[in-house]
């Protein structure tokens, strides 16, 4: 009783393998991350769980729905967004929602009524008739998301849907699509490549070369994966004695370090000690991005840009 | 029954507004065969000497409408393979909406963009010389949509078996020009050798425009048509009715795949 369930699923072209046996499900009302570098078969699993391709092999069921068997029946329970945009530029938001609409058999009521409601949750309502040409790539963007929406489906497929936005507007579309979530109960997939976006996913699965390499909640893959660090700087001696003490490494240069599973309790201990003279402290917390990129290799492929992970600096 | 008509009418508007919006595209169309029809009609008009009734423009008229068909008829299917790649076409094919009606409601819209520039063009007619009848204007219309229609299913089906747009200039070199050299356009098909004759048989443009001649040229018809004009009604329904199925067929299985 999944939302999506994946089974060995297999997608060759031409004998290179894009999808290369993925195992996943999906609960109901999940908010379920699909992380992974260009050309990792992202798109492509969307693809097939959309019943816009065929797998090569394996088995995949929406909403207990067979993805070959009953794709006709899936499509009424779906909406995708592309990584690539389809609106028609020629025509106005209203139209290319109420064009929408009716391949959804809905009403011009219902539509009408729900179309105004979910531009105004998007900011857009004063869009509503300008021809989409004229919106900007955010709006586009947003658009679309609504239109994803607009049928109320119970899985909703989002491939990439803040790339290229400004950091204000990704932090309103995933307020929207949390919002949505929440009221609705839909189903979230999401492919992205901001991965720190993803840190308060459900959960999230890392692919790579078509293969799954972890899958799970984002913080409890993040202890699995290892310490954080403390950090202290000192240059008194009574102080780094008692750092030593309490477990630290002297580093060099007055600084001494600990590795722990929980740096909060560590900080909670030391900073109880009375007489500390400390001039300087860092915490080193793993980061998504780091998992990530332990997972799937740190080269850099195609127009990914190489980003010191970022460090928490606490100072006091 | 709602399922089946809706994508239809989303197509069709859609398409439809689009035509419309699209100023250049749309005086375009328009301009070209005009442009075409002056420029060759008057200028051969002095060379051939047309005899039997009829001038060399006017001639040529039912010839250029059909031109005007088949370039905005296929042009409509043919953005099939663009929006597959590009927008609608691929937002639509996630939606629940049956295959063939996606096929159909994009022959619809075809044959209906066409049908209004096929219009335009027959109101050329009283400016050459050429007049008929409000009965024989309506025949001419039904005529231009069976036309339009049938060029539509066939542009589908060609959308349907082609993967990307860089096949355009392969249709529209090897099909789309032979299609009007070879339908009786330019000149009667009894002036050609057989083997050209049979093609001109097998191309559903030539019915088409031998039934606007019928029309068009009533009283001198049975000197410039090639065929009955039963034979041609008969003919065109045949061939649409067949392409639009093959079309429907053609589009179902691409997306199988
Ligand atoms: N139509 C196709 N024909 C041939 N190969 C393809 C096709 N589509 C995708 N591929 C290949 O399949 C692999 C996976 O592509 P896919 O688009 O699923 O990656 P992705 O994870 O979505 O990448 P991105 O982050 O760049 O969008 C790539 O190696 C790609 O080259
Ligand atoms: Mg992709």
């Amino acid at each position: 009783m999944n939302a999506i369930e994946v089974q060995d699923l297999y997608k060759s072209y031409n004998g290179t393998r894009a999808v290369n046996g993925i195992s996943f499900e999906v609960g109901y009302g999940e908010l379920f991350g699909f992380l992974g570098p260009n050309g990792a078969g992202k798109t492509t699993t969307i693809s097939i769980l959309c019943t816009l391709l065929k797998p090569t092999a394996g088995r995949a069921t929406i909403a207990d729905l067979d993805i070959t068997r009953e794709s006709d029946k899936i499509r009424e329970h779906i909406g995708l967004v592309f990584q690539e945009t389809t609106l028609d530029v020629e025509l106005t938001t209203f139209e290319n929602l109420l064009f929408h609409a009716y391949l959804y058999g809905m009403s011009r009521e219902d539509a009408a009524r729900r179309i105004d409601e979910l531009l105004s949750m998007i900011g857009l309502q004063n869009k509503r008739n300008e021809l989409v040409k004229h919106l900007s790539g955010g709006m586009k963007r947003r658009l679309e998301l609504i239109r994803g929406l607009l049928h109320r489906p119970r899985v909703l497929f989002l491939d990439e849907p803040t790339i290229g936005l400004d950091p204000q507007t990704r932090a309103n579309v995933w307020s929207f699509i949390k919002e949505m979530k929440r009221v609705e109960g839909t189903t979230i997939f999401v492919t992205t490549h901001y991965i720190e976006e993803a840190s308060d996913f459900d959960r999230i699965a890392i692919i790579d070369h078509g293969r799954i390499v972890a899958v799970g909640n984002p913080q409890r893959l993040l202890s699995e994966m290892g310490q954080a660090t403390v950090t202290f700087g000192t240059a008194d001696s009574a102080t780094a004695q008692t750092l030593l003490r309490h477990g630290m490494h002297d580093l060099g240069n007055g600084a001494y370090q600990i590795k722990t599973e929980d740096p909060d309790l560590f900080l909670k201990q030391v900073m109880n000690l009375q007489g500390l003279r400390v001039n300087d402290f860092k915490v080193n917390k793993p980061v998504l991005e780091e998992l990530y990129i332990s997972l799937t290799g740190s080269e850099i492929r195609d127009e990914y840009v190489d980003r010191p992970a970022s460090k928490r600096r606490h100072t006091r | 029954m709602r399922k089946i008509i809706l994508p239809i009418y989303v197509i069709t508007v859609r398409d439809l507004k689009k035509f419309f919006r699209q100023r250049s595209r749309l005086i375009g169309m328009i301009a070209r065969p005009l442009t075409w029809l002056f420029l060759i009609g008057t200028g051969l008009n002095q060379v051939i000497r047309g005899g039997l009734g009829v001038s060399y423009i006017q001639f040529i008229l039912p010839g250029i409408l059909g031109m005007t068909i088949l370039f905005s008829a296929m042009f409509s299917s043919i953005s099939i393979v663009w929006d597959r790649e590009f927008g609608f076409m691929k937002e639509i094919l996630v939606t629940p909406v049956s295959r063939f009606s996606i096929a159909f409601g994009k022959i619809v819209s075809g044959m209906l963009v066409s049908t209004i520039q096929g219009i335009i063009i027959m109101a050329a007619a009283p400016f050459i010389g050429i007049r008929f009848t409000i009965f024989e204007a309506l025949l001419l219309i039904v005529f231009i949509m069976v036309v339009s229609m049938c060029i539509a299913a066939i542009g589908v089906f060609i959308a349907s078996m082609i993967k990307s747009f860089e096949s355009f200039n392969i249709i529209m070199n090897f099909i789309v020009m032979p299609m009007f050299f070879l339908s009786g356009a330019m000149y009667p098909i009894s002036v050609l050798p057989a083997f050209m004759r049979y093609l001109m048989y097998l191309n559903p443009l030539s019915y088409g425009i031998d039934s606007f001649k019928h029309v068009m040229f009533v009283e001198f018809a049975h000197f410039h048509s090639d065929f009955s004009l039963f034979a041609d009604v008969v003919l065109m329904i045949v061939f649409t009715l067949g392409s639009t199925l093959l079309a429907a067929v053609a589009f179902n299985r691409q997306q199988k795949e």
